[in-house]
């Protein structure tokens, strides 16, 4: 396997810092990209400096949080969702029609994508399924519904939730506040909760949770609900974003939520994620964008090569890996 | 019954295939059956021929997967399409393109995989990531017909058959040969069963790796050029449904996901099945929703039922 050890990601992560910051130790290359990228906008446009300017820039990297948030409940358990991306599409549909139309029905069938989400966790421990192909045929069943859902681009969120991404708390722009709230939020629900730690350990390593008689099958199936749940706040806040619903608008959210988890510090082989970092990862991806719309770099290469600092990322991580076992 | 299913389980794609094919002749009363079955194999030859290359790349276990192959074909197909325009020199530079273009994706794959470490899943579903942005900015470039030539080659029949078909037919039984035969195949399946050991035996394991992903480039290469041809152009999204058809393809062929083990007439079956489940939905008019859906569920399904329980996990 390909995978980087656990013993040997924590090597690398490096342990010179003490016990009350060690679960941040991991953050500092995340947080110099964010700072830096900060720092080539200001020099390309000193107006984006303003509460105004800040809540245009980072309002799109709000559904991305979401969505990593949500990856990240799934690598967690040391599995990939390759679902993730059609399905809040799914949801962004479901927002821009049923919601508004039938404010009961669209609550059901949001809650049932939730469950459906936690179905297929156990489906996935159950038979002993490979993630990656079970949420490849899901993502098809998402994309599948939402064009039965809109068959054409269009429809009109309810107003609530327009209002609710219009909003301007004081001082501090609505991005940032929530960046921040759901940032400490799931450090708290990994990092300092009991379940949390049970969660993490599943990925670790299945068999000590199940020795310390966890049951393997119900942390799979929380993580994946947890998740799914995540997916629909990121197809509403997508949808809160845009007003409008577009059954193909979610399909890059399957590149990013990966990349966002790893760029924040997360890494493959299961139970190592970092939450904050996660989100961070979030606003990175996001300001790439902006960097190159900037730059005058045309939207069609801003995918591509937000593809590329996820490989960038990974290869100095392979690297370090090397030069660290050299040594 | 299920014993003889799980004994051989490509048996099961066949037979899906035919109670599709009778479910189809059903609905349209009689009219047109094997008109159904002609067209239907022409199209399943596409998704068979990535399906061939997904299925050296799942063989190869570990988790190696090729998410790349729908960007590959496509920006073979707009190649093809925008550079090799006429003439019977035009199709040897098509096929070239094909070749080309697959050859260096797979070379890439296999470089971020094996030089960088990245997990095939991850590096696979960048690569295509970035070979999407190529071809979304060459695509403002006009788009002109295919070669008619190759178009035509691409809908003709030979004795009987489709022409594709015969052609899919040699490279199968190419690839069994190389399976069965040959050192590289081999050390393929070694490495899918066991690669721990596969390397302990002094096994070249990094140069299968590499051939691996060569080959599906390649297919995904030439898949896209074909696609391309017989569609009579290239579109931005010609080669969507290749991402989950190449996976469905290898594993309701009896292709063991976990790798070690492949099955190259289950991909043949998986691929006529596929298309003729799509070719049903078609008559009986439901949604292009419910296709994506029925495709989904049916991997799932198959997946559940079928699949060997096995220790490594994807």
């Amino acid at each position: 396997v390909t995978l980087m050890p656990n013993y040997l990601s924590a090597a690398v992560a490096g342990g010179q810092f003490s016990a009350p910051l060690r679960p941040f130790r991991g953050l500092i290359g995340p947080l110099i990209s964010l700072l830096a990228l900060l720092g080539m906008i200001l020099c390309l446009n000193r107006s984006a400096f303003s509460y105004f300017g800040i809540n245009l820039l980072m309002l799109y990297s709000v559904p991305l949080m979401f969505a990593a948030g949500a990856q990240m409940f799934v690598m967690v358990t040391g599995d990939i969702d390759l679902g993730i991306g059609p399905f809040i599409g799914l949801v962004n549909t479901i927002a821009a029609t049923l919601l508004a139309e039938a404010p009961l029905w669209g609550v059901v069938a949001l809650a049932g994508l939730v469950l459906a989400y936690a179905a297929m966790g156990g489906l996935i421990q159950l038979r002993g399924l490979p993630s990656i192909v079970v949420t490849l045929g899901a993502s098809f069943v998402w994309l599948g519904a939402a064009i039965l859902v809109l068959p054409t681009p269009g429809g009109a969120p309810p107003a609530w939730l327009n209002a609710l991404f219009a909003t301007s708390p004081p001082i501090v722009p609505l991005p940032l506040v929530i960046a921040v709230a759901l940032a400490a939020g799931l450090h708290l629900l990994l990092k300092r909760t009991a379940y949390g730690t049970v969660l993490r350990g599943i990925g670790g390593n299945p068999a000590a949770a199940r020795r310390a008689g966890r049951s393997v099958l119900c942390g799979r199936m929380v993580a994946y609900g947890i998740a799914g749940l995540l997916g629909v706040i990121a197809g509403l806040a997508l949808t809160g974003c845009t007003t409008s619903g577009d059954a193909n608008l979610g399909s890059d959210m399957t590149l990013l939520s990966v990349a966002a988890v790893i760029i924040g510090g997360g890494t493959f082989s299961g139970g190592v994620v970092t939450p904050i970092g996660a989100v961070l990862g979030a606003l990175i991806l996001n300001l790439v964008g902006s960097v190159l719309s900037f730059l005058d770099v045309s939207s069609d290469w801003q995918i591509g090569a937000q593809g590329l600092l996820l490989l960038g990322t990974l290869g100095i991580r392979a690297v370090r890996r090397k030069a660290r076992v050299a040594a | 019954m299920t014993a003889t299913l799980r004994r051989y389980p490509w048996l099961l794609a066949y037979m899906a295939a035919f109670a599709v094919w009778v479910l189809t002749m059903a609905l349209s009363s009689g009219r047109g059956a094997l008109g159904t079955l002609d067209s239907a194999s022409i199209l399943a030859v596409f998704t068979a021929i990535v399906g061939l290359g997904q299925m050296f790349v799942i063989a190869a276990g570990n988790g190696n997967v090729d998410l790349s192959i729908p960007s590959t074909m496509t920006l073979a197909g707009y190649l093809s399409v925008n550079i090799a325009t006429s003439g019977s020199f035009g199709v040897i530079t098509a096929v070239f393109l094909g070749l080309a273009t697959g050859l260096a994706v797979g070379l890439a794959n296999a470089a971020m995989i094996l030089g960088l470490r990245v997990p095939p899943i991850i590096a696979t579903l960048s690569s295509g990531y970035i070979l999407q942005s190529l071809v979304l900015s060459y695509a403002h470039h006009s788009t002109d017909t295919p070669n008619p030539i190759l178009s035509h080659l691409a809908s003709a029949h030979f004795a009987g058959p489709p022409t594709l078909v015969i052609l899919f037919a040699i490279a199968a039984f190419a690839s069994v040969a190389v399976l069965r035969r040959s050192a590289y195949g081999r050390t393929l399946l070694a490495h899918g069963q066991n690669a721990t050991a596969a390397y302990f035996a002094g096994l070249r394991v990094n140069r299968v790796v590499i051939i691996t992903y060569a080959i599906s480039g390649i297919a995904a290469g030439l898949a896209g050029v074909l696609l391309a041809a017989y569609a009579g152009g290239a579109a931005l999204d010609i080669a969507t449904p290749y991402l989950l058809t190449s996976i469905a393809v290898v594993v309701l062929g009896g292709t063991a996901i976990s790798g070690g083990i492949a099955n190259i007439a289950g991909v043949w079956g998986g691929a006529v099945f596929l298309t003729l489940l799509q070719n049903l939905l078609n008559v009986a008019r439901l949604a292009a929703g419910w296709q994506y859906i029925s495709e989904g569920l049916t991997i799932i399904l198959v997946l559940t039922l079928f699949s060997r329980r096995t220790a490594t996990r994807v």
